[in-house]
C-alpha cells in the first residue's frame, strides 16, 4: 500500500561512481575517482561536507612525516599494531601508515594550513605514539579546516556532482553485484534511484548509538547496515572506542566535547576525583606529570572511581588547570578561552567535569587493501572500514585513514567503472525499496524520537565501556522490543522533511547495528582494548580472533576467524 | 520550583498556511534552543522538523533559524526561562516547520541530474 499522490514518483540518476557520505573519506574518494576520469555522484544524508565525524575532529592527525624530527611509517605502524592488541588487519594498518604522508602533503598543497614551526609542518605528541607524530590546524580547527579544504577541491574538480539531503535506504543488487542505491530525498520526500558502476560507502561509524558522543547526529552506523543487507561482512563490531575525558559539565555549547585532550598534554591538566585527589594510580597508571594514559585505561579509571562513590557531581572526574598561570592558559588556548568564558567557564578558578564519551568505532565492513568488500561493485572508505585499528585505535589515526582509504577506494572504483561498458540497467532491483519509501504509515505509531533516545540509553548503560553478561542480555531484550515496535512500515506522512520517516529509516539501521555490537560483545568472553568485560577481566590468547558477522535469512550470523598474523615491519 | 522556557514555534509546509504552536520546556541553565527543540521532539511531538547535525558544537552550521526575529544558530542560542519565538528563515524557501533550503544551489537535488 502506498501513500498515493502525497509521495512523488521515483527520480532516476545514472553515474559511474556513487559515493555515499561526504566526510573526509567520501570527498577524497570522489576527487580521486573524478581525477581518473569518472563521473562521480557524491551524496550525503545531511548537507555536503557538514555532517559526519570529520567536521567535528578538532584535534590531530597521526602521520610519520618526519618534517621536524626523523620518523618512518614503520614506527607509526608499530605503534598502531601495539594499540590494536593483536587484532589489526596488518595490510590495512600498513596502508594507513605508509600512504599517510602522501595524503597529508597533498592536503598541504591544497592549503589546509597545517600548523608550522620554522617553516616546517610541526607535530604534537599524543599517547601511544613513540614520538611527536600528530599534525594539526590551530586552534582546535583541524576537522573544520579539512572539511572546508576538501569541499573546495571537490567543487573545483570536474566530473563531481554533489547533492545533500539524500538518505540511502538500501543498496541495489543486480546479479550478485552492487549497482547503486535507492535513497529517500529528505527535502521533497521523493524516492531516488541511483544506478552506478561502482558504489563507495563512506558513512563513518556508529557513535550515534550512544547518548553522549563526539560525532554528528547522523552517524548511526547506517553504512554498516546497508553493506550487511547487501551481503557484505562486518568485523570487530564489539570494539567501540570511548574517549575518556569528554566534556560533562558545566553545560558547554559551541564546542567539541573532546576539546580538552591537547590542552591536558600541553599544560598538564590534572584528572581528580571528588576529593580533588589524583586517582589513576589506583588503576595502575599514575599520572607522574606525564599525562600519557591511553584511552582504554583512562576510561576504565574514571568509571571505576565513579562506581566507588568518588566521582564528580555529574558522574565523572574533575579536570583542573587551576595550577596553570592565567597568561599560560591564554597562550595555549588562544581564542578558545573567550568561547569558554561565554559558557561561564574560568579555568583559573574552577575545574570542569569530564567523563567517557563514545568517540569512534574500530569495527566495520571487511575490505581488502583496495577497499573492495566481499560484494563486487561495493567499496568502503574511512571509519566504515573495519580492521585497520584492531581492538583499540591509536589517537590521530582516524583522519589519516579517512584520507588514505578514501583515496584508495576512489582509485579502485575508477578502475572498475572504466572497465565497464555501461551503467547497469536498474531493472526491478529498486522496486521493494521504492515501495518502502512510498508506503503509507501504520496507524498509531510510537514516538520515533523517544525510541531513538531509548536505544541510546540502553547502549550507553548496558553496552558501554564496561560490560557484563547480564547487562548485554538486557540490552538484547530492549533491542528486540524496539525492533518489534518499529515494525516493517515507515512512520510519518512521507512528505517534505518528514522527521518521523527519517527516524524510522535511521532506527531500522541503528537497531541492526546495535544488535551486531551487542551480540559480538556477548560472545567475546575476555577483555581486550576497548572491549572490557567485568565478568571476564583478562585478555586471553585464544581470543586473538576477529568476529565476522553476516546476515543469513535476516538473522545475524557470527563466526570467528584467527586474526591475521602480525609481522611488525623492521626498520 | 522548576523553571520553564516557553517556545512559540512556527509549523507548516507552506508559508501562507502555517500556524503557531506553543510548548513549555523544562529549563536548565546553559541549555541551547536546539536542546529545547530536541526535547519537544522526544517528549511531545516527533513530527517537528528541524535540521541539525553536529549537536551544539557549532561545526555543521545547519541549524540556522529565526529566534525573536533574529537569525541564529539554534545550537549556540541560549534557551531562557521566558517566552521565545522560533520561526524558519524568512529569506529562504521553506521546506517544513523550521527547515529551509539553506544548501548552495549546486548541492541541492532537484531530480534533473544525469
Amino acid at each position: 500500500m502506498t501513500a498515493g499522490s502525497a509521495i512523488p514518483e521515483p527520480l532516476q540518476v545514472e553515474t559511474d561512481v556513487l559515493v555515499i557520505g561526504s566526510g573526509a573519506a567520501g570527498m577524497y574518494a570522489a576527487v580521486e575517482a573524478a581525477r581518473a576520469g569518472c563521473r562521480v555522484f557524491l551524496i550525503d544524508r545531511s548537507l555536503i561536507g557538514r555532517g559526519g565525524a570529520t567536521v567535528m575532529a578538532q584535534m590531530t592527525v597521526a602521520v610519520a612525516l618526519g618534517a621536524e624530527a626523523p620518523d618512518h611509517w614503520s614506527y607509526h605502524l608499530h605503534d598502531t599494531l601495539t594499540a590494536g592488541r593483536g587484532l589489526c588487519n596488518e595490510p590495512l594498518s600498513r596502508l594507513l601508515c605508509e600512504e599517510g604522508p602522501t595524503c597529508i602533503q597533498e592536503m598541504d598543497s591544497w592549503g589546509v594550513g597545517w600548523a608550522r614551526k620554522n617553516g616546517r609542518i610541526t607535530a604534537a605528541f599524543a599517547p601511544g605514539h613513540d614520538r611527536p607524530r600528530c599534525v594539526y590546524v590551530d586552534f582546535l580547527n583541524t576537522g573544520p579546516a579539512v572539511s572546508k579544504t576538501l569541499r573546495t577541491v571537490v567543487h573545483k574538480t570536474p566530473g563531481i556532482t554533489r547533492k545533500g539531503d539524500l538518505c540511502v535506504v538500501d543498496l541495489l543488487k543486480i546479479d550478485g553485484e552492487v549497482a547503486g542505491a535507492a535513497a529517500w530525498h529528505a527535502e521533497s520526500g521523493a524516492p531516488v534511484v541511483i544506478s552506478a558502476k561502482a558504489t563507495i560507502v563512506a558513512t563513518g561509524g556508529l557513535t550515534r548509538l550512544y547518548r553522549r558522543n563526539s560525532a554528528s547526529a547522523n552517524m548511526g552506523g547506517d553504512g554498516y547496515a546497508l553493506c550487511l543487507r547487501a551481503g557484505a561482512a562486518l568485523i570487530d563490531m564489539e570494539f567501540v572506542q570511548f574517549f575518556p575525558i569528554g566534556h560533562l559539565a558545566p553545560r558547554l555549547i559551541g564546542m567539541d566535547p573532546i576539546m580538552w585532550d591537547p590542552f591536558r598534554y600541553k599544560l598538564g591538566g590534572r584528572l581528580l576525583n571528588k576529593n580533588m585527589q589524583d586517582f589513576t594510580g589506583r588503576y595502575g597508571v599514575p599520572e607522574d606529570g606525564k599525562y600519557v594514559i591511553t584511552r582504554d585505561v583512562g576510561t576504565y579509571a574514571i568509571i571505576k572511581e565513579v562506581e566507588a562513590g568518588r566521582g564528580s557531581p555529574h558522574g565523572g572526574a574533575y579536570l583542573s588547570f587551576q595550577h596553570v598561570p592565567a597568561e599560560k592558559l591564554r597562550e595555549a588556548f588562544g581564542p578558545v578561552i573567550d568561547r569558554l568564558a561565554g559558557n561561564g567557564i574560568d579555568l583559573t578558578r574552577m575545574p570542569v567535569e569530564v567523563a567517557p564519551i563514545a568517540h569512534y568505532h574500530m569495527g566495520g565492513v571487511t575490505a581488502d587493501v583496495k577497499m573492495q568488500t566481499e560484494v563486487p561493485g561495493l567499496l568502503v572508505a574511512g571509519e566504515a572500514v573495519g580492521g585497520a585499528n584492531g581492538a583499540n585505535r591509536l589517537s590521530g589515526n582516524a583522519i589519516t585513514e579517512a584520507f588514505v582509504f578514501g583515496r584508495q577506494a576512489g582509485r579502485t572504483a575508477a578502475t572498475r567503472a572504466k572497465a565497464m561498458k555501461a551503467v547497469p540497467a536498474e531493472d526491478k532491483a529498486a522496486t521493494a525499496t521504492v515501495d518502502l519509501i512510498r508506503s503509507a504509515p501504520p496507524k498509531d505509531v510510537p514516538n520515533s524520537a523517544e525510541m531513538l533516545q531509548r536505544l541510546q540509553a540502553t547502549m550507553s548503560d548496558d553496552v558501554g565501556p564496561l560490560r557484563t553478561r547480564d547487562k548485554l542480555k538486557r540490552a538484547l531484550g530492549t533491542i528486540d522490543e524496539l525492533t518489534s515496535a518499529l515494525g516493517d512500515r515507515p512512520f510519518g506522512d512521507g512528505g517534505a522533511f518528514d522527521m518521523q520517516r527519517l527516524d524510522w529509516f535511521d532506527l531500522r539501521n541503528m537497531l541492526t547495528v546495535a544488535g551486531a555490537v551487542t551480540q559480538a560483545a556477548s560472545l567475546r568472553t575476555e577483555s581486550r582494548g576497548a572491549h572490557q568485560r567485568e565478568d571476564f577481566p583478562e585478555m586471553l590468547p585464544h581470543w586473538r580472533v576477529n568476529q565476522v558477522i553476516r546476515l543469513r535469512s535476516e538473522k545475524l550470523d557470527i563466526t570467528q576467524a584467527p586474526a591475521s598474523p602480525v609481522e611488525v615491519a623492521a626498520q | 520550583m522548576s523553571e520553564t522556557a516557553t517556545l512559540k514555534i512556527w509549523r507548516g509546509q507552506d508559508k501562507a498556511s502555517g500556524h503557531w504552536e506553543t510548548h513549555a520546556v523544562p529549563f536548565e541553565r546553559g541549555q541551547s534552543v536546539l536542546d529545547g527543540l530536541r526535547w519537544i521532539r522526544v517528549n511531545k511531538d516527533p513530527s517537528l522538523a528541524i535540521r541539525f547535525s553536529c549537536i551544539n558544537a557549532n561545526a555543521c552550521k545547519e541549524c540556522m533559524m529565526e529566534l525573536d526575529g533574529e537569525t541564529v544558530y539554534a545550537c549556540t542560542a541560549r534557551l531562557e526561562p521566558r517566552d521565545m519565538t522560533v520561526a524558519p528563515l524568512q529569506n529562504k524557501k521553506l521546506v517544513r516547520d523550521l527547515v529551509t533550503e539553506i544548501a548552495p544551489p549546486a548541492e541541492r537535488f532537484v531530480g534533473k541530474e544525469k
